[in-house]
């Protein structure tokens, strides 16, 4: 019995979210295969052999898997799922669109958000915005994870020698279909992925506010992100939001500027290394949960830090 | 066209949750409950629709206790025209939630099913995908904006790093995200209305689902607590401390 890890890429490049589940799988008991759904995949499929702790990889590489549709992903899915004890993937827009469909065919409760795996069927989750840790345990014969990639290291890229298989394609649901897609264009790094991230809050005022926080993050290679304030006033796009409903991160440093803290922003980042808040208001919760505060005003800190790094 | 929402009862998102003295679960007794706000985002969306002319009846839905009709009135509140409660003391898991809404979306041969992406008690996230796959029907996740034309509703999604949109077939299920919408607020006659509204209760057995728990909860505790820090004050002070006592920047 093995583990099968559904993986995150974008037809051309394995995601970072896809290393953490892999190294999550290697917790559990049994070979590790790693499924690549999409098109076009031959390069990808190739480095991803040499990941550490993977056994085996199985390529379906067909143009209807082009956008990874959640209905033809999860029916794959599912074709494969009698040969498995696990099926994981990140908990990630992607994975959590993909994997509970496969459960419900599988007749399966899932499990969302794993922190920890305490044994073969015994899993940690975060409940109510983080504010409470249950230890929950599966009786369903195959279990259905999504791990938090924040909870578990980064598998090593290389090292490993896993075989290659090719899979036949299923047939095209034909549900669904792609429009059209906007992805963010910017050079800095992905806010899940980055060693540093700033921030920021209601406190900045305005979307053009936000200028501030992206050349500071240009000279600490960071990457930026917002509270659901933020999102919700408009002054940023809600892929930036960090918390509860938004990104979980745990970066080494995480700036927070202009931000109060709400316990659902601090679920979104309080595993981070170091926390700095940067706010006007010395009451702020954000305070409580940083190992360095700055009382003052963002308007006047944050240009001078600019300067001084 | 007839769109069926359904919502939950949940704790308000402002009230801090401990786990009780067994620690065997969250202590939610007595704290103050309220429409999970995605549900709320899901709720205005389909009474858009309607006003758009789009649609022609909103049915919410809640599986839960009694106290959850508090919570389907509001919903009528803001525009549904009719509520069903399933009525359960038990908690439930979300499939076992979305096999009761199948044997629902069966009876009221709805075209559209728009829920809250993820409850912010479990915070699952898994319902509407499970619903969709029980029905066989596409999903469309995540929405921040959803149009229905011809058969079809499109709807973009929000996903890591940007938005993605998607055509579904009806019909199709779809689960919100924050930037969908902004509630409106309930009016004072809205309100009273909302009381004379049908709501029908079916005992959750009279639906023949099994609904037996697949997961159990071993323990709930609170996590570890972060220590605060200090507080700095000034920058260079700050920056001595990151690069010297962190040392997270170079």
């Amino acid at each position: 019995m093995s583990v099968l890890v559904v993986a995150e890429h974008d037809n051309q490049t394995l995601k970072p979210s896809s290393l953490n589940a892999i190294q999550a799988a290697t917790q559990l008991a049994g070979p590790v295969h790693l499924l690549l759904v999409g098109s076009g995949l031959a390069a990808m499929a190739a480095s991803a052999a040499s990941i550490l702790g993977v056994d085996k990889i199985l390529v379906a590489d067909s143009p209807i898997y082009l956008h990874q549709l959640a209905e033809d992903v999860a029916s794959l899915v599912v074709s494969l799922a009698s040969g498995y004890k696990y099926l994981l993937a990140p908990a990630t827009s992607h994975g959590k669109n993909v994997l509970p469909r496969a459960a419900a065919l599988l007749d399966v409760q899932p499990i969302s958000d794993v922190i920890a795996i305490e044994s073969a069927d015994t899993f940690k989750r975060l409940i109510y915005a983080g504010s409470l840790v249950a230890t929950v345990r599966s009786a369903d014969a195959i279990k259905v994870l999504t791990v938090r990639t924040t909870a578990f290291d980064l598998a090593p890229a290389s090292g490993g020698n896993a075989s290659v298989e090719a899979l036949s394609a299923g047939t095209a649901s034909g549900l669904s279909s792609f429009v059209s897609e906007v992805l963010a264009a910017n050079d800095r790094p992905e806010l899940t992925a980055a060693r540093v991230v700033v921030s920021g809050g209601r406190g900045l005022q305005n979307g053009e506010n936000f200028s501030l926080l992206y050349t500071l993050a240009d000279k600490l290679g960071a990457a930026v992100g917002a509270s659901r304030a933020a999102v919700d006033a408009g002054f940023v796009p809600n892929d930036m939001q960090v918390g509860q409903t938004g990104k979980i991160v745990a970066p080494d440093l995480y700036i927070a500027v202009g931000i109060s803290g709400a316990v659902q922003h601090l679920a979104g980042m309080k595993d981070s290394k170091v926390i700095v808040a940067i706010n006007k208001d010395p009451d702020a919760p954000i305070f409580q949960v940083a190992d360095y505060g700055l009382v003052a005003d963002l308007f006047e800190v944050i240009p001078a830090l600019t300067q001084a790094l | 066209m007839k769109i069926l929402v359904p919502i939950k009862r949940v704790v308000d998102y402002n009230v801090k949750v401990r786990p009780n003295a067994a620690g065997t679960e969250a202590d939610i007794a007595a704290a103050k409950m309220a429409m999970n706000p995605f549900c709320e985002i899901a709720v205005e969306e389909a009474v858009r629709l309607v006003e758009r002319g789009l649609a022609t009846e909103v049915v919410v839905v809640s599986v839960g206790s009694s106290k959850a009709q508090e919570q389907l009135r509001a919903a009528m509140a803001l525009g549904a025209d009719r509520g069903i409660l399933v009525e359960t003391d038990a908690q439930l898991e979300p499939l076992a939630v979305a096999k009761l809404l199948r044997a629902l979306v069966d009876k009221e041969q709805p075209q559209l099913v728009i829920l809250g992406k993820q409850s912010i008690d479990g915070d699952n996230n898994q319902t509407g995908q499970m619903l969709a796959a029980l029905m066989g029907w596409p999903q469309g996740t995540f929405a921040s904006a959803v149009t229905v034309d011809s058969g079809q509703v499109a709807v973009t999604r929000e996903i890591d790093g940007g938005l993605q949109t998607l055509a579904l077939n009806l019909p199709a299920v779809v689960t919100t995200d924050l930037r969908l919408n902004e509630p409106r607020y309930a009016s004072l006659p809205n309100i009273m209305k909302a009381k004379k509204k049908p709501l029908d209760i079916i005992p959750v057995a009279d639906l023949g689902v099994d609904i037996t728990p697949r997961v159990s909860t071993l323990s709930v505790a609170l996590p570890p607590e972060r220590a605060g820090g200090v507080k700095v004050a000034s920058v260079a002070e700050l920056v001595d401390k990151l690069k010297n006592h962190a040392k997270v920047i170079p």
